[in-house]
């Protein structure tokens, strides 16, 4: 046994696919190894890939979305399908997809009904987010063979200004761009039925607009990005502090976390840090980008809860360090699922 | 529901936790020793200790010690052993899922469940009766946890449940362990903040005579960050001022009677008993089992129960280095043990502190380890 039990075991688990240690694990030890080094490819584990041709980059990026229940508060999976691949571009600075690609797989007796209401949905998103589907592919299986509906999309588009999630260095302040772990909040809350007085719901958005605001307001100073989708806000600082070879110290009164939201991890025994977001992006700007960025962020209609939450600090390079205002402590990510308690 | 939770939220106002701890550093540097030393006995304040990284914050020379506050790591191998051959041996049984990974001599309720044991995870026990009341089958309940969890399994079993349901109880009772720690050779213990969920039932009072007897002052406390620093305050000037006495700092929740009710039915279906506490000691009335009026859902009656199959195996290697029993009775910290975060994280526990949401370990390591994080505080 070493550091490094629970990520390779014999099987593949729930874990690889969480967005944490495991499934970072996995990609590094099964799926990097052997292909070509190319200029921002795999080896980067960024939210896409960039291809440099001239003086501009290429971005491209997949996802393929799975969730259940497939209708949730707040959106649907096709509204999720297209705003994740615009929102893993726009992360990287590619803010007007030249278009996407859609593939559907089903499973044997969903109804046309649905599938027609989750394409609406996507026509719909792609409009909001000045993108368009394509092309696609669709597949059928027998029943049992898949859960519903599994649909991935790929995106690709143009950045001159590209953004890695690399490039911190201490001294550099720590936005987001609104409310931290609604998506996430909103589906375990629908999943566990609990009877909330608000119900709770997802912030799935494209948010190209948003980020173009963000990159003309801050211009060269707005230096790393990421969305925090999987493993939240948390596994997003891990990511970009460990890339970057700085520190990140939290405010955690001033991380915008909506009270029903707080209620809801109570109740559930889960931290809003570590839940999906599906239309927040982490910003990482110099000291002298910050209150630019965080007007035209706040300026934009997705932006509007946009808070300073931390910075970058040379200590303690890879870690992420909470101040709770009761006291400090670090900040670590959730690999696999926690069990219930009982008293 | 959400406004409860909200209303919770006052209790974690970081100005007035800055004055709180004012007044704590103040106190302790007026005893002029150090280190003064304190321990909680529940899981859920170290929880909440750890969530909001308080100890970064508490004054250098006040020592929070963590004491025997979870009721699955203090669960013997002899009672997990039990589970086991019931769940071996064809029998359904129902577990917290905190239980299913602690390992007995050789094999985890997890372990059996592999195995092909018939195991099943509920949240309750109202839950694991149901299990019973929807199959002809027998269903045991392996039921753990402190007088809290031992509650709700008396009112179950007083509203007369169904014949195929029986109760393993490996319930315990935290007062005599306080004793046992009061007494031990190497506690430098002066003082207890006790658990406030747990007070709510048996009351404040039921502490009077521990103070009596031992001369340590305890604080009931509660479970936000604000009612933490509150009981410290308390406990730490009753130190200070030599006095011996029991304080209550939950008193929006605790009464020095408690809950009358549920005191009864709890002696009403169970017995104190003395046994093992896993990594600590023989507790005196420690254990907690059914009377025999309740014989006819004891699992340990209706079961002949043979656990010797399983006691032909050596422990591992890492099992012997484990420390878990030091830590629980406030002996060592997790950071001492050099298996904590390499060869012992939750994915793959050696000790049961590294199992259950409860214990130390586990909440040392969700929550960062312990680094000195000391010095964002002037």
């Amino acid at each position: 046994m070493n550091s490094k039990i629970g990520t390779f075991n014999s099987r593949v688990e729930l874990a690889h696919g969480g967005g944490g240690p495991a499934m970072r694990g996995l990609i590094e030890r099964m799926f990097i190894p052997g292909f070509p080094q190319t200029d921002v490819g795999l080896q980067a584990m960024d939210d896409g890939a960039a291809l440099r041709v001239g003086d501009r980059w290429l971005v491209v990026t997949t996802d393929s979305h799975v969730i259940h229940p497939v209708f949730f508060p707040g959106g649907d999976i096709g509204r999720l399908s297209i705003a994740g691949t615009v929102n893993d571009l726009a992360a990287m600075g590619c803010t007007e997809p030249l278009g996407l690609t859609c593939a559907v797989v089903m499973e044997e007796g969903f109804p046309l009904a649905e599938l027609e209401r989750i394409w609406r949905s996507i026509k719909g998103t792609c409009e909001e987010a000045g993108t368009t589907v394509v092309a696609g592919d669709t597949k059928v299986m027998g029943r049992g063979e898949v859960d519903g509906i599994v649909l991935n999309t790929t995106g690709v588009g143009w950045a001159d200004h590209l953004v890695r999630d690399c490039g911190l260095t201490a001294g550099d302040n720590i936005i987001v761009s609104g409310s931290i772990g609604d998506h996430g909040l909103a589906i375990m809350a629908t999943r566990a039925s609990l009877a909330l007085d608000t119900e709770l719901e997802s912030d799935v958005a494209p948010l190209g607009g948003l980020v173009r605001a963000v990159l003309d307001a801050g211009g060269g100073g707005v230096v790393a990005m990421k969305d925090a989708t999987r493993g939240g806000l948390a596994s997003a600082l891990f990511e970009m502090g460990g890339k970057s070879g700085v520190g990140v110290v939290l405010d955690e009164p001033s991380i915008p976390v909506r009270d029903g939201v707080t209620a809801a991890a109570e109740l559930l025994g889960i931290d809003p840090l570590h839940v999906a977001n599906e239309g927040k992006v982490v910003i990482g700007v110099r000291p002298d980008a910050t209150e630019a960025v965080l007007a035209a962020l706040r300026a934009h209609p997705l932006g509007g809860n946009a808070a300073l939450i931390g910075r970058c600090v040379t200590e303690r390079p890879g870690s992420v360090v909470l101040d709770t205002g009761f006291g400090r402590r670090l900040l670590t990510e959730l690999d696999g699922e926690p069990l219930p308690r009982i008293c | 529901m959400l406004d409860r939770a909200a209303s919770q939220l006052k209790f974690r106002d970081p100005r007035r936790a800055r004055a709180l701890l004012d007044a704590l550093d103040r106190r302790v540097q007026a005893i002029g020793r150090s280190p003064v030393s304190v321990m909680h006995v529940c899981g859920s304040h170290e929880q909440a200790i750890a969530r909001y990284g308080m100890r970064s914050s508490f004054p250098r020379h006040l020592e929070v010690i963590m004491g025997p506050g979870c009721p699955v790591c203090v669960t013997d191998l002899p009672e997990v052993d039990e589970a086991v051959a019931l769940a071996l041996s064809g029998v359904r049984v129902a577990t917290y899922g905190d239980m299913l990974n602690v390992r007995g001599t050789s094999m985890s309720l997890g372990d059996a469940m592999a195995d092909g044991g018939r195991v099943e995870v509920v949240y309750s026990i109202t839950q694991a009766v149901s299990l019973a009341r929807d199959a002809d089958e027998p269903l045991v309940f392996f039921a753990s946890g402190f007088e809290t969890t031992a509650v709700a399994t008396a009112a179950v079993l007083l509203a007369n449940p169904p014949a195929n349901f029986s109760v393993l109880s490996a319930h315990k009772y935290i007062p005599p362990v306080m004793e046992i720690v009061a007494e031990m050779p190497e506690s430098r213990v002066e003082g207890f903040l006790a658990a406030g969920h747990a007070a709510t039932i048996t009351g404040f009072g039921v502490f009077e005579r521990f103070v009596e007897r031992h001369g340590v002052p305890v604080v009931v406390a509660g479970f936000e960050p604000l009612d933490i620093l509150a009981g410290l305050v308390e406990l730490v000037t009753l130190i200070q001022e030599g006095r011996a006495e029991v304080r209550n700092a939950f008193p929006r929740c605790v009464t020095r009677d408690g809950n009358r009710r549920a005191q009864e039915q709890l002696w009403e279906v169970f017995r104190p008993i003395g046994g093992r506490w896993r990594g600590i000691a023989h507790v005196p009335n420690g254990n907690l089992r059914l009377r025999e009026e309740f014989g006819k859902w004891d699992a340990r009656s209706r079961f002949d129960i043979d656990p010797r199959p399983l006691w032909d195996h050596a422990p591992s290697r890492l099992v012997e280095r484990c420390q878990c029993g030091d830590i629980m009775a406030g002996i060592a910290s997790p950071t001492d043990c050099d298996l904590f975060g390499r060869d012992c994280v939750p994915s793959a526990p050696v000790g049961a502190c590294m199992v259950s949401a409860e214990g130390t370990c586990k909440i040392w390591h969700r929550y960062g380890g312990h680094p000195d994080l000391r010095g964002g505080r002037t």
